[in-house]
């Protein structure tokens, strides 16, 4: 037995390929399920209802997605061009202090409209500062930024946990440790009326298009393919390799420090270390199950939202452990890597 | 007729329509060289993949010492004694020698490791067949000529009585080509049997008994190598006479291109010392030399990939600083570079991406940082017309294209520009007879049509056929030109060794 490329990828295999995955990813976990001796089908309607059956379980999805899809493209846009920005998560919590730091102490009452894109930019652009230095140490000293950016994630969270626990310290917060909040005149509005959901929803989605596009259509996209796929090709053909690179960090770590700016801006209005469960960690699993498709991240985004929010309805309706949810991601995303490999290759006898 | 040692009966082999084996029979005798000689797609690599059980025929058995092989099974194919020398190298990078040759070898329960008997086996076959290797080198810091002889080794080294070798000058230089086929004569004196996979008319004259000629998966002709002829091989091997093209005489015009005492200095390194050469327009001027006396940095710097330590270069008589590659294809200089696969396409993105990427910036192909995918798929479409691409369409991946039609395309691109200058690297090498032929007849095309050639080469035949003047690079430094009706190959050989330094002492 033996595995061939093949030539030609129809369109319905690629379209069969991760709605296949996934259903081989719900089946594994189902017998996780009957193992704790729940009924799998109950299971699985229930994490439905969980997050979708009501209007409030429904925006709380949403609103989960939110940050998913940001560092989903944030990393998707990343592997694209083989930079391996593993750092999301810190560029995440960047992000997120960046725009409590100058939300609470610079703004003042600044009117909406002008404090909510100057702090939108200020979560970018600490997003990207975060990226920028390890891919500067790969471009000048062949540092390989998967260890760098990982690492970084804890130097990141560190950061942001002394400021919280010092200078940004909020004083009302009964000791806790939290950052003092962004004016409520900055806060992102809401999307849909009493509920959580806000606009990040709808800048993360529009995003997305923009990058689809951009990808797609535009030179940048072309020559950040080339510089991803063949860096000796892209030099011989005239591709400044490390002004691309260096591009194609600014909009992945800008995205992940957007999505810290934005999950502070939408929800909490302040920072706490437990702001993000694994946000920007999170992201790449969905980048991956996307296949680095931008329109793919935000389905993938909107699946792994459902399971971690729908988990939680089904543990209390049948009593059992809401980590299936984690377990049923993790799943989908080894079954797509399978799905993946025999979406590309055949076998042949 | 010596002892027949292995028999291939009526193999065939289909994939999907493809009938890439058709009743396939020959030969091998005790000691014997046969040569399979056939185009890229003939079904010579998918003969030997099913001779070494790689691939499970369709049809038909092989026999070795008249006894039936099992097919489909590598391990019944050693255990037979053939061994197998494959292109790409089936040797782990990070471990020595004497442990890629010993891998595989060994049993897995076995507590007492036979590291001892290997080193001194290996060593008598390497005394023995002149293969000289370090066992404990690591196999990552031998050169693809030291690792192919390992590869050899490790065949022997498992017993192998037959021995076959794909495409196994693919990846070495002249001179290590010339070792290894000293190599492999000496191994056929001491009766081993040798089968191997060619393309290169040259060395199959030289080097094997018999020849074995396929085309389109069928076997078209067996001949002695002592009867018959490099053109007799050629046509049988295409399918119909091909002579390369000739190049008629022509008159050069005025200089556009000159290096006036340029260095280049890489990682500390002087590359190319003060070199100088005059390209006029309407003329091929043949770079030659053995890969690593600097024709690749040659190529580099005039591409625009490589900036220069000291001297000038000229463009339309004026001096210019380093080339960038934006200036390279702004100054009408089409370049083909000489690793097509890896810097000339990037084999993951479509036909047209590929045609368009070096000039993605011209307001034709793109205006406020959009693309025009309909003009670059137009354009892409025309090469793919006028250059004869076959083999895809402007939207196919670029991988999936064979060599010679990638080459193709890459010279398509530039071609189609009608640039004043072309600086083409190795332009025909790994090509096969009929795809060489088109590539040299689209250079000399562009010589008439008055485009100044730098032919960067290391086929003496190629650089005699095409170039209207020879210089030769030898350790960074170039040679004055000659004229190329004036020499001969044997005297391009000594300029390669660098004999031209003592006339000029």
């Amino acid at each position: 037995m033996r595995f061939e490329r093949r030539e030609h990828r129809p369109l319905a295999l690629v379209i069969l390929t991760p709605l296949l995955a996934i259903a081989a990813a719900l089946a594994l976990s189902g017998i996780l399920i009957a193992a704790a001796g729940a009924p799998v089908l109950e299971a699985y309607w229930r994490i439905l209802v969980g997050a979708y059956g009501s209007r409030l379980s429904a925006t709380e999805t949403l609103t989960r997605a939110t940050p998913l899809m940001l560092t989903g493209l944030a990393a998707a846009v990343a592997f694209r061009a083989r930079v391996w920005n593993i750092g999301g998560e810190g560029q995440f919590y960047l992000g997120a202090i960046a725009v409590a730091a100058v939300g609470s102490q610079l703004l003042g009452n600044a009117p909406g409209y002008l404090s909510i894109p100057l702090l939108l930019i200020t979560g970018a652009v600490a997003g990207m500062i975060l990226l920028i230095i390890p891919l500067w140490l790969r471009l000048k000293f062949s540092v390989d930024e998967v260890v760098t950016s990982l690492l970084l994630n804890f130097v990141a969270v560190l950061v942001v946990s002394m400021l919280i626990d010092g200078p940004l310290k909020d004083p009302l917060a009964f000791g806790w440790p939290q950052s003092q909040a962004v004016p409520d005149v900055a806060m992102l509005p809401k999307l849909v009326f009493r509920s959580r959901l806000h606009w990040g929803f709808g800048i993360a989605l529009i995003l997305a298009f923009v990058i689809h596009f951009a990808q797609s259509r535009t030179v940048f996209g072309l020559k950040s393919r080339a510089a991803g796929l063949s860096p000796e090709g892209a030099v011989f053909a005239g591709v400044p390799l490390a002004r691309t690179l260096l591009l194609v960090a600014c909009v992945s770590g800008g995205l992940a420090g957007l999505a810290g700016a934005i999950e502070v801006m939408g929800v909490k209005g302040y920072v706490t270390t437990d702001l993000s469960p694994g946000f920007g960690y999170s992201g790449i699993v969905v980048a991956m199950l996307a296949g680095l498709h931008p329109l793919g991240v935000v389905l993938a985004a909107l699946f792994t939202a459902t399971m971690f929010v729908g988990a939680d309805g089904m543990s209390r309706a049948l009593k059992i452990p809401s980590y299936i949810a984690d377990v049923t991601v993790a799943l989908s995303l080894i079954t797509m890597l399978v799905a993946v490999f025999f979406a590309q290759y055949r076998i042949r006898r | 007729m010596t002892e027949t040692v292995l028999e291939i009966d009526r193999v065939s082999k289909s994939f999907g329509d493809n009938k890439a084996n058709d009743a396939i029979s020959m030969t091998l005798g005790k000691g014997e060289i046969v040569a399979l000689l056939g185009e890229n797609g003939a079904g010579k690599t998918t003969l030997m993949s099913i001779l070494f059980g790689h691939y499970m025929p369709d049809e038909g058995c092989i026999r070795v010492h008249g006894v039936d092989l099992p097919p489909g099974k590598p391990r019944a194919a050693i255990h037979a004694g053939i061994g197998m020398v494959h292109q790409h190298f089936s040797l782990a990078p990070n471990l020595t020698v004497l442990e890629n040759v010993m891998t595989g070898t060994e049993k897995l329960w076995s507590f007492r490791s036979e590291t001892g008997r290997a080193r001194a086996k290996l060593k008598s076959l390497a005394e023995r067949f002149g293969l000289a290797v370090d066992p404990d080198a690591r196999l990552g810091d031998l050169s693809i000529g030291e690792q192919q002889r390992v590869e050899i080794l490790k065949a022997l080294y498992n017993d192998a009585r037959i021995l076959i070798l794909d495409e196994p000058t693919a990846v070495l230089t002249n001179l290590e080509a010339e070792t290894l086929f000293a190599t492999l004569k000496e191994m056929a004196r001491q009766g081993l049997s040798l089968i191997f996979i060619s393309h290169k008319l040259d060395e199959v004259m030289a080097t094997a008994d018999r020849v074995v000629v396929l085309r389109g998966g069928k076997l078209v002709a067996e001949r002695r190598s002592a009867e018959t002829s490099r053109d007799e091989l050629a046509e049988l091997m295409v399918g119909h006479r091909v002579a390369r093209p000739v190049r008629e005489a022509h008159q050069r015009g005025e200089p556009v291109l000159e290096a006036a005492a340029v260095s280049v200095r890489v990682d500390g390194v002087d590359r190319l010392k003060e070199i100088s050469f005059r390209l006029h327009a309407g003329e091929v001027l043949g770079i030659i030399g053995v890969s690593g006396n600097g024709q690749t940095v040659l190529a580099r710097l005039l591409s625009g990939t490589l900036a220069r330590s000291s001297g000038d270069i000229l463009l339309y008589g004026e001096a210019i600083g380093d080339l960038s590659v934006a200036d390279t294809v702004a100054a009408g200089i089409g370049r083909v570079p000489e690793d097509r696969t890896h810097e000339g396409a990037i084999g993951e993105m479509a036909v047209w991406e590929n045609a368009v990427l070096e000039r993605i910036d011209e307001p034709r192909f793109s205006r406020h940082g959009l693309v025009d995918r309909k003009a670059a798929v137009a354009f892409a479409d025309t090469i793919i017309r006028d250059f004869d691409v076959r083999g895809g369409g402007p939207l196919t991946r670029t991988r999936l294209l064979s060599g010679g039609n990638m080459q193709k395309l890459i010279l398509g691109r530039n071609l189609a520009e009608r640039p004043r200058i072309l600086i083409a690297a190795q332009p025909a090498r790994g090509l096969d007879e009929g795809a060489v032929a088109a590539v040299h007849a689209r250079i000399l095309d562009a010589r008439k049509a008055g485009t100044a050639v730098l032919l960067i080469s290391e086929d003496l035949d190629e650089v005699i056929g095409l170039a209207d003047r020879i210089q030769a690079i030898v350790g960074g430094r170039l040679s004055p030109p000659v004229s190329a009706d004036e020499v001969d190959a044997r005297a391009l050989g000594l300029m390669m060794a660098g004999a031209w330094k003592k006339e000029a002492a």
